[in-house]
């Protein structure tokens, strides 16, 4: 694809809400549309928020309650000031004629609005997350098309949203579509489970290199000369010695929590009850 | 600080989607630095003894520039345009975000029983940003007990009133539990989304460095106990003082009645009975509801301090595994 203009960076609660909202749309509706919200940096947009606008589109003519646009707009900005209409979005997988003039609109509110498209109908099977920004082409002198060329889009994920984000991962694989929050330990076992499963990969690739049914990359080779020296090499006494010493601060840490939540058991049964 | 064994209130499961999380982290992520908390409302509704959260809007901060803010307008105008494009606008409750755990105040008993007393299942739902960014994403939600509620209603928060209605710390809030659903749509999402990302896994969760997070809770935990101490103090003081004001009244009813019968056999009249409630005020009983919050919120710290410290633990036993193996 072509990279004219800013790479657009998307936050997956963008997306959520636009497959929320296409979930919730309105009887005989094909599509829906929505403004979108972020901030503008010198090579990139950053789309970090966005809500739906009504409209009504027939054959001939398109509608776009656009007082309301601006009202969601005010209210969203009372939240966050440092958001601003970077564009708007669609649901669907082709740009059509109308598109043209909820685009020019968009033009009105921000400078080189971003045209983003999901296809929530899945037609070819995938999503289809796009991005585009219009250009005037046509023979200067006669009328004047809108050209939409294509963005290259990428996802950002603050850190805590990545967390989030794994953890509604695995709401695909249960059956009925939910899963519960764990606990402290099972998490722990998790992530361990989750690395030992990666080791798994590098060693089944490694021994097939080693009998020869792979070629040797020595790129990863040295990847694999870091892995190994990033476990540090502390003598047996050493390890001990700072083992227990953590051990015995978290066991004191347990024991003195336990201490304070009988005292203040002992409290209450003393002075109020 | 939560009693999960008896809940016979009308909601036994809290249901979210996937939109409502991903929300209230970016709202903290942007909007909340700090020891500011960050609020918003949710909503959804009610589906047998589920409680279905659908969607969610933040509420901006308080400034002080704000004088002219009316906060119920903002809602209102958001609830209406939330219905214009078929968004659940029923108000179920509202989440905060806290700080190392700490969000039992008297600010959050006020809102949640405002709450609670408009729409019966409403919940309060903690997110602890912090806890979140170590590896796991760290979502509670907590109601009243119905005993608290009566309380509340009655706005009797002296010692007599905690003691008829038996109300320890521990029967403050219940806790919910809470499940997570996404739409099928939204799962194709997620699948797509892995494809399409290259954001690598971070594995916080396994980090071994915890004193920095175990320092901040115990410093909070002192500071709690601290005030527990004070209150105590204060507490100790009242009763010395009523004790005391006791012996006085018991010495001064003898005196007078001493001196009655002195007079008596004088053949004098007796000195008129005074009034003793009227001499010996008696002394302000101490609140007992600031006690009880700071009982809850100390219970809640050594709550997290355990569950950090066995996860801690279980790394650490990890680390000798693997150290055991190449010695």
């Amino acid at each position: 694809m072509s990279v004219y203009g800013p790479v657009v960076k998307i936050h997956p609660v963008v997306l959520a809400s636009i497959g929320d909202s296409y979930e919730r749309r309105n009887e005989g509706a094909s599509r829906v549309i929505g403004t979108l919200l972020g901030t503008v940096d010198k090579h990139s947009v950053e789309v970090t928020n966005c809500f739906s606008v009504p409209h009504n589109e027939s054959e001939d003519e398109v509608a776009v309650d656009m007082e309301f646009a601006k009202n969601m707009y005010e209210l969203h900005k009372r939240v966050s000031p440092s958001e601003v209409i970077v564009g708007w979005y669609a649901t669907g997988f082709e740009i059509t004629e109308h598109s043209v003039l909820i685009h020019e609109y968009y033009s009105r509110e921000a400078t080189n609005p971003i045209h983003l498209t999901m296809d929530c109908a899945l037609q070819s099977g995938k999503m289809n997350i796009r991005a585009y920004v219009s250009a005037p082409m046509g023979v200067p002198g006669k009328t004047v098309g809108v050209m939409f060329t294509p963005l290259s889009v990428k996802y950002k994920y603050y850190d805590t949203e990545r967390i989030g984000v794994e953890l509604l991962q695995r709401t695909r694989d249960a059956p009925n579509a939910s899963s519960g929050l764990t606990s402290d330990l099972c998490q722990v076992g998790k992530a361990a489970s989750r690395v030992q499963d990666m080791l798994a990969t590098v060693l089944t690739y490694i021994e097939d290199v080693l009998s020869g049914k792979q070629g040797a990359d020595n790129s990863v080779g040295r990847y694999l000369m870091d892995l190994v020296n990033k476990v540090p090499k502390i003598s047996a006494e050493d390890f001990e010695t700072m083992l227990n010493s953590n051990i015995n601060d978290l066991l004191m840490v347990t024991y003195l929590a336990n201490l304070t939540q009988a005292q203040i058991a002992l409290n209450e049964k003393i002075v109020v009850l | 600080m939560a009693s999960r064994a008896t809940l016979d209130s009308p909601v036994k499961q809290i249901q979210i989607e996937g939109l409502v999380v991903l929300k209230m982290i970016k709202h903290y992520q942007e909007e909340g630095q700090g020891t500011e908390v960050v609020q918003g409302v949710l909503l959804g509704l009610v589906v047998e003894d589920r409680l279905e959260i659908t969607n969610c809007f933040p509420f901006p901060q308080h400034t002080e520039d704000d004088a002219d803010f009316d906060e119920v307008q903002y809602q209102m105008e958001m609830m209406r345009s939330l219905r214009h494009v078929n968004i659940d606008h029923l108000h179920v409750g509202w989440y905060q975000s806290t700080y190392y755990g700490s969000f039992v105040s008297r600010a959050l008993l006020d809102s949640q029983f405002s709450y609670q007393h408009a729409i019966e299942e409403s919940v309060v739902l903690i997110y602890d940003p912090i806890k979140t960014a170590q590896g796991s994403l760290s979502l509670k939600a907590y109601r009243l007990t119905p005993k608290l509620m009566e309380i509340c209603k009655e706005k009797d928060f002296s010692a007599e009133g905690l003691k008829k209605a038996m109300i320890g710390f521990e029967h403050m809030f219940e806790e919910v539990p809470i499940v997570i659903k996404n739409s099928h749509l939204i799962n194709v999402l997620m699948w797509e989304l892995e494809e399409k990302s290259t954001v690598a896994d971070k594995h916080e969760l396994l980090n071994l460095s915890s004193s920095n997070h175990l320092e901040k809770s115990l410093q909070l935990l002192m500071d709690r106990v601290d005030d527990m101490s004070q209150d105590i103090v204060k507490y100790n003081t009242y009763s010395r003082n009523l004790s005391k004001q006791q012996q006085q009244k018991h010495q001064y009813t003898q005196r007078r009645q001493q001196e009655n019968a002195q007079r008596q056999t004088r053949g004098e009249p007796p000195l008129p009975e005074e009034d003793i409630s009227k001499m010996f005020k008696p002394p302000q009983p101490p609140p007992r509801m600031d006690t009880l919050l700071i009982a809850g919120q100390i219970n809640n710290y050594c709550q997290n301090v355990k569950e950090f410290t066995s996860q801690n633990l279980g790394k650490l036993f990890l680390a000798e595994a693997l150290q055991g193996h190449n010695s």
